[in-house]
């Protein structure tokens, strides 16, 4: 294959690594603008999102489509509530202090993490897709016969994989809607601008947070249902998402929705790309260090509102 | 000069995102006196010291401490200089106990010698009337004494120039009283540039006063002449003074 | 009084950690030469955690700076284990400097996602260089080589005895560190930065002071790590390492002199006695920490100080 259809098939490939990453960084990106804490555990959230989506398909049985969509209403619920239950019994007690918040998740996450591996086992598993055809798609080329469309072989996409990037669409414009234009986010930017006066007003907070780190959780949950019938559910599978979600958070200034969405685009697409033409590991200290520089030299200008 | 002022300000001036809380505010410290500091609230009082000992990174103008220009020297430098400076809403260290508090102050230039630095320690302690609460936790004391204790912080420096950030917010009337009477003997050591609200404690203890209205120095002098002064009353004496 | 207090208690550890070793059955034996190399870790940890009040969440790239820095030079560059072992801190005390200088600008939360990132950066360089560093698998150091001046280290007495030495160097010398005046100026950072800066303390310097120390405390828990159990792998510097010290000073005691070595006897045989029924030992630390923050944010000793010898050091 030639560096253009190539280039075409990693941007494929970025697009619906960015259409995860979006769903995932969204949920911590919401948790951090409201609570101002830093939900280290997000990344089991994510992992018990697949977990959950395996079991749920494999109990349903008969067409992989059932269990699919059934994975696809019930899971992100369910993981929602276990989080809002890990909110109520730890984080509201130790109210939402930000060093302890840290310390606590990082405990949540191995107890996550590693209750999946007592009860689930070290597996990977599949899941299968509710549809899964491929398409192959054209490319095109200025030859000696003039302006030409080729087939290139190899250069192709699955229908999945294009519902994965149509269905983090549809989600984000859903959230949208629901931040700026319902009560719901009215009640959601009120506590984040300032939770006393919030409260003062009547705003339940402490119910609000709840069902704020559940929406945390169901986003990521949402994202790796989406993620199994592309890669497999695995216990240690959390580590990842959680490493990228928090490089598009800060990249996007923490708390800033629009800016989280730009960045999970920017970063899912170059990681999609670097990953197919470069090693991996390379790529992932490159991001890496860079985004520590950034934190280094811009918190504020990248952290948004934090100071405040 | 020097030997008449200890700090002076040339054109300081202090831009909050359009807003001009100091305005060019050329001011001179007399040494070895109590200068109050007064103005209505919002009046860039605290701005003004806030830019004089570090914490605040003025837009304009520069400020000059025994001579020697000090506007680019970060606050802790300042400190090291020979300042010392009590917080509007106190700042102490709450976990250690009242005796750790004041060494702390008092160890940044005995620490080397372990009795000097007890002594002081200890004098300061007696001085202020906190000897008797020395092992105390510091967050366990009242209100009124984590003031005073602040103030011993102060005072453990030996500094030149002592800012003392509106000290007697919050006091009672008793607080306030042998708050005066520590001025009155601190002002035999020390200069004191006082930011204050009570206007008894400003006629009781100050030597001089300056006026800052809207962010520019309005006026300075004696007490009695900053009475007389028509432009001070009718921006802030008239209201206040007489309450 | 309260000095004497302190150098009886010190002594009486030394002591007890020195008779342990004739009481206590081979397994054990072997595991507090583990575990006393660990603590050593802990107390660089609690110098920056527990009394400067610094959380960082990258300590593992220290740990394995020393450990690295010991075992390649020792592999590649043909250095006897005195040497290796001067690399090794070395090269922790460097890459302390270079991130104390960087990291440092940030605090709060900042600090700890620029720490955790620093090391996972640091963690990824070492699984790019496999070739050298043979990633995850790791690498064996040689038992002929491991000696020093003649004295075989990788016999049980010389392990554990080395292993006591320089932690009994490190306790001690920790300990004087927290009560000098130093010490308490961190400690005034701590409990309230602007103040001590206000009071003319330079408390950039005083930080960065503090996490290369901590992180020379860190290095020389690496080497001897690679140097008495011969082995050098990149779990080490994986994010499991940044957040044990957390568990261990958080479960002894933050700021505390003996708290460190409590939390890691403690933790060492929780996960020992759980990873004999399950894989999952580290469900363990996660419970344990999240147990910690809800109920004892100050851990065992921080409680008994709290509770009984107000005097603890």
């Amino acid at each position: 294959m030639d560096f253009g259809p190539h280039l075409m098939l990693a941007s494929i490939e970025g697009a619906v690594i960015s259409a995860i990453l979006v769903l995932t960084a969204m949920g911590l990106s919401i948790v951090f603008g409201v609570m101002r804490v830093v939900n280290v555990a997000h990344g089991e959230f994510f992992m018990l999102g697949a977990v959950f989506a395996w079991a749920v398909s494999t109990m349903i049985g008969g067409h992989a489509a059932f269990g699919f969509v059934a994975a696809l209403l019930i899971v992100p619920v369910l993981v929602g509530c276990i989080a809002s239950g890990v909110d109520q019994l730890i984080l509201k007690r130790i109210d939402y202090d930000v060093d302890r918040t840290i310390v606590a998740t990082i405990g949540i996450l191995y107890i996550v993490q590693q209750s999946t591996l007592m009860l689930y086992g070290p597996e990977a598993r599949p899941v299968e897709p509710p549809f899964n055809t491929r398409l192959a798609l054209p490319w095109f080329e200025f030859g000696a016969d003039g302006f030409q469309m080729i087939w290139p072989w190899g250069l192709s996409v699955t229908t999945y994989k294009l519902f994965v990037i149509f269905a983090a669409i549809s989600v984000l414009g859903v959230l949208w809607f629901v931040l700026t234009r319902t009560k719901i986010g009215l009640i959601m930017r009120a506590t984040q601008q300032d939770r006393e006066m919030a409260q003062a007003f009547g705003v339940p907070v402490n119910r609000v947070y709840s069902w704020v780190f559940g929406l945390g959780a169901g986003l990521a949950a949402l994202g790796a249902v989406l993620v199994v019938p592309i890669q497999q559910a695995h216990y240690l599978m959390g580590g990842d998402p959680l490493l990228l979600a928090f490089i598009v958070v800060i990249i996007g200034g923490l708390g800033s929705l629009p800016g989280t969405v730009i960045a999970a685009v920017l970063i899912g697409m170059s990681d999609g790309i670097i990953s197919v033409f470069f090693s991996p590991t390379l790529a992932k200290i490159i991001a890496t260090f860079l985004v520590a520089m950034v934190l280094v030299f811009r918190p504020q200008g990248l952290m948004g509102r934090v100071a405040a | 000069m020097a030997a008449v002022s200890i700090l002076e300000t040339k054109g300081l001036t202090k831009i909050y995102g359009g807003l001009q809380a100091n305005t060019d505010i050329n001011f001179s410290l007399r040494r070895n006196a109590i200068t109050a500091l007064i103005g209505p609230n919002g009046a860039g009082k605290s701005t003004f010291v806030g830019m004089v000992s570090g914490r605040t990174k003025p837009t304009n103008g520069s400020v000059f401490f025994e001579g020697q220009d000090i506007s680019r020297l970060p606050a802790h430098k300042r400190i090291q200089l020979g300042m010392a400076y009590t917080f509007q809403i106190t700042s102490i260290f709450p976990g250690l106990t009242v005796e750790d508090n004041v060494a702390l102050a008092a160890g940044r230039k005995l620490a080397h010698d372990k009795t000097a630095h007890a002594q002081k320690t200890a004098a300061v302690l007696d001085k202020i009337g906190l000897g008797d609460r020395a092992d105390q936790v510091a967050s366990d004391l009242s209100y009124g004494h984590q003031r005073v204790l602040e103030i011993a912080m102060g005072l453990a420096q030996d500094p030149k120039l002592f800012i003392l950030d509106e000290p007697t917010q919050g006091l009672a009337e008793g607080e306030v009283d042998a708050f005066v009477t520590l001025m009155r003997t601190m002002a035999k050591e020390t200069t004191i540039l006082l930011i204050e609200h009570n206007m008894r404690v400003v006629t009781e203890t100050a030597d001089h006063v300056a006026v800052l209205d809207q962010g520019r120095l309005l006026a300075s002098g004696t007490v009695d002449e900053i009475h007389a002064n028509a432009a001070v009353q009718a921006a802030y004496l008239g209201t206040t003074a007489n309450a | 009084m309260v000095v004497f207090r302190s150098a009886a208690l010190h002594s009486c550890v030394l002591l007890a950690l020195v008779a342990l070793f004739f009481v206590l059955p081979a397994y054990h034996v072997g595991a507090f030469s583990r575990i006393m190399v660990l603590a050593i870790y802990a107390i660089g940890y609690n110098l920056l955690f527990g009394y400067t009040g610094l959380l960082s969440l990258g300590h593992a790239m220290f740990f394995a700076a020393g450990m690295y820095g010991f075992g390649l030079s020792m592999n590649f560059g043909g250095l006897t284990v005195l040497p290796a072992f001067a690399v090794g801190v070395t090269a922790a005390g460097l890459l302390s400097v270079a991130v104390g200088f960087l990291a440092l600008r940030t605090i709060g939360v900042a600090f700890m996602i620029v720490t955790l990132m620093f090391a996972q950066t640091f963690y990824l360089v070492i699984l790019y260089f496999g070739e050298y560093t043979r990633g995850d698998e790791g690498f064996i150091i040689q038992q002929a080589q491991r000696s020093i001046a003649g004295i075989d280290l990788t016999t049980e007495t010389a392990r554990y005895f080395t292993a006591f030495i320089l932690f009994a160097i490190c306790f001690l010398a920790m300990a004087r560190l927290v009560q000098s005046p130093f010490g308490k100026r961190l400690v005034a950072i701590r409990e309230n930065e602007e103040r001590a800066r206000m009071l003319g303390y330079d408390v950039g310097r005083l930080k960065l002071a503090a996490l290369v120390v901590s992180g020379l405390f860190s290095g020389v828990a690496g080497a001897a790590y690679a140097m008495l159990f011969g082995y050098v792998g990149a779990s080490f510097a994986a994010v499991h390492y940044s957040i044990f010290p957390l568990l261990w000073v958080l479960l002894g005691g933050a700021g505390t002199t003996v708290g460190p070595l409590i939390g890691v006897i403690f933790m060492f045989y929780l996960i020992d006695v759980s990873s004999s029924f399950t894989n999952a030992y580290m469900l363990v630390a996660g419970i344990a920490l999240v147990l910690l923050t809800l109920f004892a944010p100050q851990g065992i000793a921080g409680t008994l100080r709290k509770r009984a010898v107000s005097w603890l050091p």
